[in-house]
């Protein structure tokens, strides 16, 4: 089991006016998985890219089975049995199971054309063997992500790939299908693929990884066995200093009832949904992936449209048509996808940050620009924004540091009531960490926030009060001094039946 | 970091080194070029374009275009003219130029706002009936004859030809809407991520509605213009200017994929336009050639505007990230 499948030795890149990499090397071992941990921006991306040939390294070697080889891009990559499943998943929604499987790789005959026949035959016998229950025909844009990932997962290693690299593999699937996935990752190690794995989840890391490399600022920190290691210190290694508590959480005096939902309902997708949030309160938000949880949030802010349902602030019902009447109540919500309903990528960090609170600085026919920069740059400083100006475009920033300044945002428009769907998807723990802390500042300051979110420990280290749903109702509601990952797991998948919400 | 501190500046200004290299060479292959008398005909030539560009970077930089200008144009010039010689009223006229500007665009932005139609199969639609519209109704001939009304693109006050005089009224009142007001950072926001911004409490499709209805003004505004300096109504007139005016807009660096543009990049990318026309003019450059050259020049823009850009967001990454260590 101790044979070296991959060897990275002193691999160099640099791009104008940066070290990216420096000095990396390391060690898979076949037949393992080996986890790449590191902070957003700590150059994991960019080793991927070595390794797929989409970089050519400054300087260093890579070696596979001891034989160096030298890679120029993804197709030679590919022949020398590396293969990539990205975090964000290459497909086409409008073409076949089938032919998003072979992509790139349709097999034709000697006049190029297609062979079909074979296509549909390998297809059927692939997914059989996998024990997929889609027809090869169907459209990909009919299976739901996770199906999709999984595909995505089974398509890189059916290239023969002796190495796969999954770069945060889990990041938009839920817990029991991150268990599907573990299995197969097995079934590869089994297999004696190698694979290195990539993410930010601690504790799926720990459960996977036979070997750990630790990547902070281009550079190496530490690379061990798992079992020679634990959290605290992956953690400690990858921020460069140790974190106290993960989840700053206090103490803060809960008050009255703040907001209110009743009887939210949209047919098929889901039902009877009333739940309330206090003053002073993080209220959590549980479930599977496509329990209905972001749905009902997308309801509530107006940005989709719900059947049935009232919503009470401060006691008086309040009329929600979209967006703009949710802000102008002091409700708002932060997006789960930062990407599609987040980022002005080609504007800057300051607009980005005054553009839900934009009658603040544009009234009376005028704008008041030197106070629109002075409010975003004490908020900045307030989050600890990391920003080389406050004229920097947002998409420079870091995945952390943007969700900062959305966050920042919201502040701007000074809410009562916030409802966070995902705040810390895909960012590293060094800002999950400061996203934490500003939540908990934002309830001692009086705000009531609803917290979406898939990661249970989170959940249950940040939230007074967790509800959980299944299928798109509610399955329980769970307090802080009851609450476990086993409960909230047996309410998520409907097992513990629907019991009656807790508390008035 | 100072070198790439460098390069954004010098990214930044490109537009205007540009126009300045294109000044200095004009005037080096043409004597004739910098005349006071050649370089007000640019001037007058211009005013027309610009108000297309102002119109057409206020969609593009919101993620929409309008094809139909031209025809827009010409139908509001048409119909202008055609109540100034029944009423001799000039208010009338230019109120009937402004009132069929924003009735076609008005049509527009119902089909792109509440309908969803791609702006530009939309526009492409208004484009064939405007135009048609405006042929039926004179029959296919020009109006003749329009006395005082050509002032409005003839006249002079003192040294400045009227024309140029409400091109520079509009250019401040763009400037000041994009710099200056809530609706100008809604246009960015939306053409940059629309979802986003609708996210954020911005009513989209309103936004929309007053885009449209400004292109309206300025097309009606342009059609008077047009009409005066030619001393007719010319129905079949400014046929493909909403080309010119997409590709000053883009030339002076709006973005077409949307959230990026400068009022005074886009008068800078009208007069590269205009100096380029002129002096091919000037230096007896066939006009079929000419069209050839305008063609080439908008995809080359848009060329050069997509492959800065990727470079541009490497380059900034890279910058953060040095500014971390």
């Amino acid at each position: 089991m101790s044979e070296i499948k991959l060897r990275v030795e002193g691999i160099e890149k640099s791009f104008p006016g940066v070290k990216a990499l420096s000095n990396i090397s390391f060690t898979v071992r076949k037949g393992t998985v080996h986890a790449l941990c590191g902070e957003n921006g700590a150059g994991k991306s960019t080793l991927m890219k070595v390794l797929t040939g989409l970089y050519k390294a400054d300087a260093g070697r890579i070696y596979i089975d001891e034989q160096p080889v030298e890679i120029r891009n993804p197709i030679q990559a590919r022949e020398y049995g590396i293969s990539m499943i990205a975090q964000e998943l290459n497909y086409v929604s409008e073409l076949s199971v089938e032919e998003n499987l072979f992509m790139g790789r349709l097999p034709v005959n000697r006049f190029g054309k297609v062979d079909w026949k074979k296509v549909r035959r390998e297809a059927i016998q692939f997914l059989e063997e996998e024990h997929l229950n889609y027809r090869p025909e169907q459209k990909l844009k009919t299976l739901t992500v996770s199906d999709i990932q999984m595909l995505e997962i089974i398509k890189a290693v059916t290239n023969n790939a002796q190495i796969v690299l999954m770069d945060e593999p889990t990041s938009s699937i839920s817990e029991r299908e991150v268990g599907l996935l573990f299995e197969k990752i097995r079934e590869l190690k089994e297999k004696g693929v190698s694979i290195v794995y990539i993410s930010h989840k601690m504790d799926e890391v720990f459960r996977i990884a036979d070997d750990i490399t630790v990547i902070r600022d281009g550079a190496v920190v530490s690379s061990d066995r798992a079992e020679n290691l634990d959290i605290d210190t992956v953690i400690a290694h990858m921020v460069g200093r140790k974190m106290e508590n993960v989840y700053p959480k206090e103490p803060v005096p809960i008050q009255d009832t703040v907001f209110e939902v009743k009887d939210f309902a949209a047919k098929g997708i889901f039902d009877n949904i009333s739940f309330y949030a206090r003053k002073g309160e993080i209220v959590g938000f549980a479930g599977l992936v496509g329990a209905g949880r972001t749905e009902v949030m997308r309801a509530i802010y107006g940005l989709d449209g719900k059947d049935t349902g009232k919503i009470f602030i401060n006691g008086e019902e309040v009329s929600i048509k979209n967006p703009s009447d949710a802000i102008d109540k002091g409700l708002i919500m932060l997006s789960e996808d930062r990407k599609e309903y987040g980022l002005i990528p080609v504007r800057s960090v300051t607009e980005n940050a005054s553009l839900a609170s934009l009658k603040n600085y544009f009234y009376g026919g005028r704008s008041h620009k030197r106070k629109e920069k002075k409010d975003v740059a004490e908020i900045f400083q307030k989050m600890n924004v990391k920003t080389p100006t406050l004229d920097t475009l947002i998409s420079s920033l870091s995945g952390g540091n943007a969700q900062k300044v959305l966050l920042a945002r919201w502040m701007l428009c000074n809410p009562q009531v916030m409802i966070l769907d995902e705040p810390t998807r895909g960012i590293d723990v060094g800002a999950k960490f400061e996203i934490y802390k500003l939540m908990t500042d934002m309830v001692k300051e009086g705000k009531t926030i609803v917290m979406v979110s898939s990661e249970l420990p989170e959940l249950i280290g940040m939230c007074d009060r967790i509800y959980v749903m299944c299928q798109g109702l509610i399955t329980g509601c769970l307090d802080k001094e009851e609450v476990t990952q086993e409960r909230i797991m047996m309410l998520a998948t409907g097992l513990l039946g629907k019991s009656q919400q807790k508390g008035a | 970091m100072k070198s790439s501190k460098a390069s954004t500046y010098l990214q930044r200004f490109s537009i205007y080194i540009v126009l300045i290299a294109m000044f200095v060479a004009c005037s080096l292959l043409s004597p004739y070029f910098l005349s006071a008398n050649n370089l007000m005909n640019v001037a007058r030539q211009l005013c027309v374009g610009i108000l297309l560009a102002y119109a057409e970077m206020i969609l593009i930089v919101s993620g929409f275009l309008d094809l139909s200008i031209g025809s827009v144009l010409a139908l509001a010039g048409v119909l202008s003219v055609s109540t100034f010689k029944s009423t001799h009223s000039m208010l009338l006229a230019l109120v009937v130029a402004f009132a069929v500007g924003v009735a076609c665009n008005m049509i527009n932005a119902v089909f792109v706002a509440q309908f969803d139609v791609p702006a530009f199969i939309a526009t492409l639609g208004m484009q064939q009936v405007a135009r048609g519209i405006a042929l039926y109704y004179t029959g296919g001939a020009n109006i003749l004859q329009l006395g005082k009304y050509v002032k409005l693109g003839q006249g002079m006050v003192g040294k400045v030809p009227v024309p140029v005089i409400i091109v520079l009224c509009i250019t401040v009142v763009v400037w000041y809407l994009f710099n200056h007001t809530r609706y100008g950072r809604n246009l960015y926001a939306i053409g940059g991520n629309r979802k986003a911004a609708e996210a954020s409490g911005i009513d989209t499709r309103k936004n929309i509605f007053i885009s449209y209805a400004i292109v309206g003004v300025l097309a009606g505004l342009a059609g008077a213009i047009f009409m005066a300096r030619n001393n007719s109504g010319i129905p079949n007139g400014a046929v493909g200017y909403e080309m010119t005016g997409l590709t000053a807009a883009i030339v002076g660096g709006t973005s077409f994929s949307g959230g990026v543009g400068t009022v005074m990049g886009t008068v800078a990318g009208a007069f590269i336009i205009g100096f380029l026309e002129n002096i091919m003019n000037l230096i007896g450059v066939n006009s079929y050639i000419q069209s050839i050259i305008e063609g080439a020049i908008i995809v080359l823009a848009v060329a050069f505007d997509i492959r800065s850009k990727n470079r541009k967001t490497t380059k900034q990454i890279m910058a953060v990230k040095d500014e971390k260590k």
